[in-house]
């Protein structure tokens, strides 16, 4: 281990498996260290034994569960995008043939107490119980603007300038009335709480068109989801193992793994087992920099084994299901994500269903209750709450480039979003997902 | 990868995982880069070329997809994705080392406890040229695999000997397409085409 790298990445959540993969890819030469014996982190899938081994120490799983092999239970829940950034990022550096993924069935939300498909284009609009005759057809002329928009055509644009125009001026504009705003701006735009309707129209707008181009991006999609095979786990491995082949180093199983500063305070290396590897920099997730990142934000998260699929979903395997904040009396959106052995995640004929939301409260576990309240029995649950931890700095003066923890958020923009900020700050470029990276030169295949 | 699941005359392929597994200088990479591309070469870096290549088998309508460890095997911090869906493993020693030769008896150990139960299983007796600096004796290295049930080959991936023989005996023994079927059904392949145009339906133009 007393070596010279470019880079030292620790811990082997998503982010950090990212980044390192695009470091090693870029020629550097990267070591990257795990305290735990497994990859993912806070990412990982957990099987039934290391699950009961994390939370109910010295218990066993019930057999009624089946093998615990066949889980793999996610730490932090999220789905995929289909048009989205990790999608992108999966594309750009040739990852996808180390995972396979399926789609997820359905994308619902909540409104006065029931569950409804979350309409999208202006046909759902039409087909729709969420609304009233007129407001169906106030709808349908909002969705088809948004899905006609393109920023680079005036044409597009009818006069407004979305730049300036706020997004609550832009549902005034199009009269919609307020259970609309609320399942567009929470179940389609997906954002957590009611800022944005106070901030230029264009951003939500493009949330809007994501939504949407998801919904279309491979044939017979039935939400804007996807879901690998064997849980979200797989990721981080995946790209692991695109820095493995780039020349990057692997330790797991270093609990004892240690950042050693120089006396500037910038870090210089990592030690482990009274043996120091240098670096230029650091990169980690928070619990391995203390002192250095600060509390954004508490999550709280159940963990739900079910042996039926989730009510009023049209027996999905997989769904997911906003409860928006006015829906349910609070600040911040509940969500709840249900995949299945049909993405191999669970026993035959077992759903997971995970509910999950931003603390607001001194009795975390009670805010939860909407969103359980949905699943109808419930065989075990598991309830966790986690601090999301932010740096306090961008890294350029210490030479620590700390990941922010994961939010609650369902989907992964934000993850990606973070870990291109770290690669910016890092090496002062910005991939362009959009491509294929040029320096994938592996040959072709035969 | 896209490509061949649209390709109407390869519907009827069975795509295995082949994964390599054995001591890092062992020849894993040259092996494949033997049988998939012809090539040997005496120093063989490790390679990026070697990571993940394709190789069919049209007699057999068998594609294998052969995965190698890419060194992650060597401080033991293999991903289980790794053995995941793996349809057969080759584990591969250096007939000049006794050492390489008791690890691939642990990988064994290994792949029996992470692996699929009904996993083909080969030991690839590598560096057959060096006949003069041999140290793990034919007999016993056949003797082992017998016992361990697994099917045993004397390869050089230098000279090619038994490299062709090795994977073809492996494709054969394969349980045929219909009793494994590997991508289920609503697998969705990620590519870069462009998202489709979104549909215009007559009443909203």
């Amino acid at each position: 281990m007393d070596e010279e790298y470019d880079a030292i990445v620790l811990g082997t959540g998503l982010k950090e498996c990212i980044i390192s993969g695009l470091l090693s890819v870029k020629g550097l030469k990267v070591l990257h260290m795990d305290r735990n014996d497994y990859y993912g982190g806070e990412s990982a899938s957990l099987n039934l034994k290391q699950l009961w081994e994390k939370f109910r120490p010295g218990q066993q799983p019930p057999p009624s569960l089946g093998a615990s092999r066949d889980y793999n239970v996610d730490m932090v829940p999220k789905f995929m995008m289909a048009n989205g950034q990790l999608v992108k990022t999966l594309i750009y550096t040739d990852v996808t043939k180390y995972l396979e993924f399926k789609a997820v069935d359905g994308s619902y939300v909540l409104n006065k107490g029931k569950v409804y498909k979350t309409p999208v284009t202006p046909n759902e609009a039409l087909a729709s119980p969420l609304m009233g005759m007129i407001e169906k057809f106030r709808a349908r002329g909002f969705f088809s603007f948004v899905e006609a928009y393109d920023v680079r055509d005036p044409a597009t644009h009818k006069g407004l300038d979305l730049r300036r125009m706020t997004m609550g001026e832009l549902y005034t504009y199009y009269n919609l009335d307020a259970q609309t705003v609320d399942f567009i701006g929470h179940a389609i735009a997906l954002h957590r709480d009611d800022k944005y309707l106070g901030e230029p129209a264009l951003p939500t707008v493009n949330k809007i068109k994501l939504y949407h181009d998801s919904l279309t991006r491979y044939e017979g999609l039935t939400s804007p989801y996807i879901y690998p095979r064997y849980g979200l786990g797989e990721l981080p491995q995946a790209f692991a193992r695109l820095s493995a082949v780039y020349g990057g180093t692997y330790m797991l199983n270093k609990a004892d793994a240690e950042v050693v500063y120089d006396e500037s305070g910038a870090a210089v290396g990592v030690s482990s087992a009274g043996e120091t590897a240098r670096c230029k920099f650091v990169v980690g997730d928070a619990s391995y920099f203390p002192a250095k990142t600060r509390v954004a934000a508490r999550v709280v998260r159940a963990v739900c084994f079910l042996s039926h699929p989730v009510p009023n979903t049209n027996n999905a395997h997989s769904v997911q299901i906003i409860l928006p904040q006015k829906q349910i009396g609070r600040h911040s959106d509940m969500y709840v994500f249900c995949c299945s052995y049909a993405h191999n995640v669970a026993a035959n004929n077992k759903w997971l269903a995970f509910v999950s939301t931003t603390v607001e409260t001194a009795n975390p576990e009670a805010e939860l209750a909407p969103g359980l309240a949905l699943l109808g029995h419930i065989d075990e649950k598991f309830v966790t709450v986690s601090d999301v931890h932010a740096p306090l700095d961008d890294g350029s003066r210490d030479k620590c480039y700390i990941s922010t923890g994961y939010d609650p958020t369902t989907h992964f923009e934000t993850t990606v979003e973070d870990v291109l900020s770290l690669y910016r700050r890092i090496t002062g470029e910005v991939p362009d997902l959009d491509s294929k990276n040029p320096r994938l030169a592996e040959p072709p295949a035969e | 990868m896209a490509a061949d699941l649209s390709a109407p005359a390869l519907a009827q392929q069975q795509t295995a995982k082949l994964v390599l597994l054995g001591e890092q200088a062992a020849g894993k990479s040259s092996l494949v880069l033997r049988y998939v591309k012809g090539q040997f070469f005496d120093y063989q870096a490790s390679t990026v070329g070697a990571a993940f290549l394709t190789k069919t088998i049209p007699e057999l309508n068998i594609k294998f997809e052969i995965w190698d460890t890419a060194g992650q095997e060597r401080y033991h911090s293999l991903a289980p994705m790794y053995y995941r869906g793996a349809a057969a493993a080759i584990i591969v020693y250096d007939i000049t080392s006794t050492d390489s030769f008791n690890r691939a008896k642990a990988w064994v150990r290994e792949l029996q406890r992470q692996g699929s139960p009904n996993m083909i299983m080969a030991l690839a007796g590598n560096k057959a040229d060096l006949e003069s600096a041999r140290a793990v004796a034919t007999e016993e290295a056949q003797a082992y695999a017998n016992e361990a049930g697994l099917f045993f080959l004397e390869t050089s991936a230098k000279t090619a000997a038994n490299v062709n023989e090795l994977f073809a005996e492996i494709a054969r023994k394969l349980p045929k397409a219909e009793a494994a079927p590997r991508q289920p059904q609503g697998g969705i392949v990620l590519d870069s085409a462009p998202a489709q145009a979104p549909k215009k339906s007559a009443c909203c133009a």
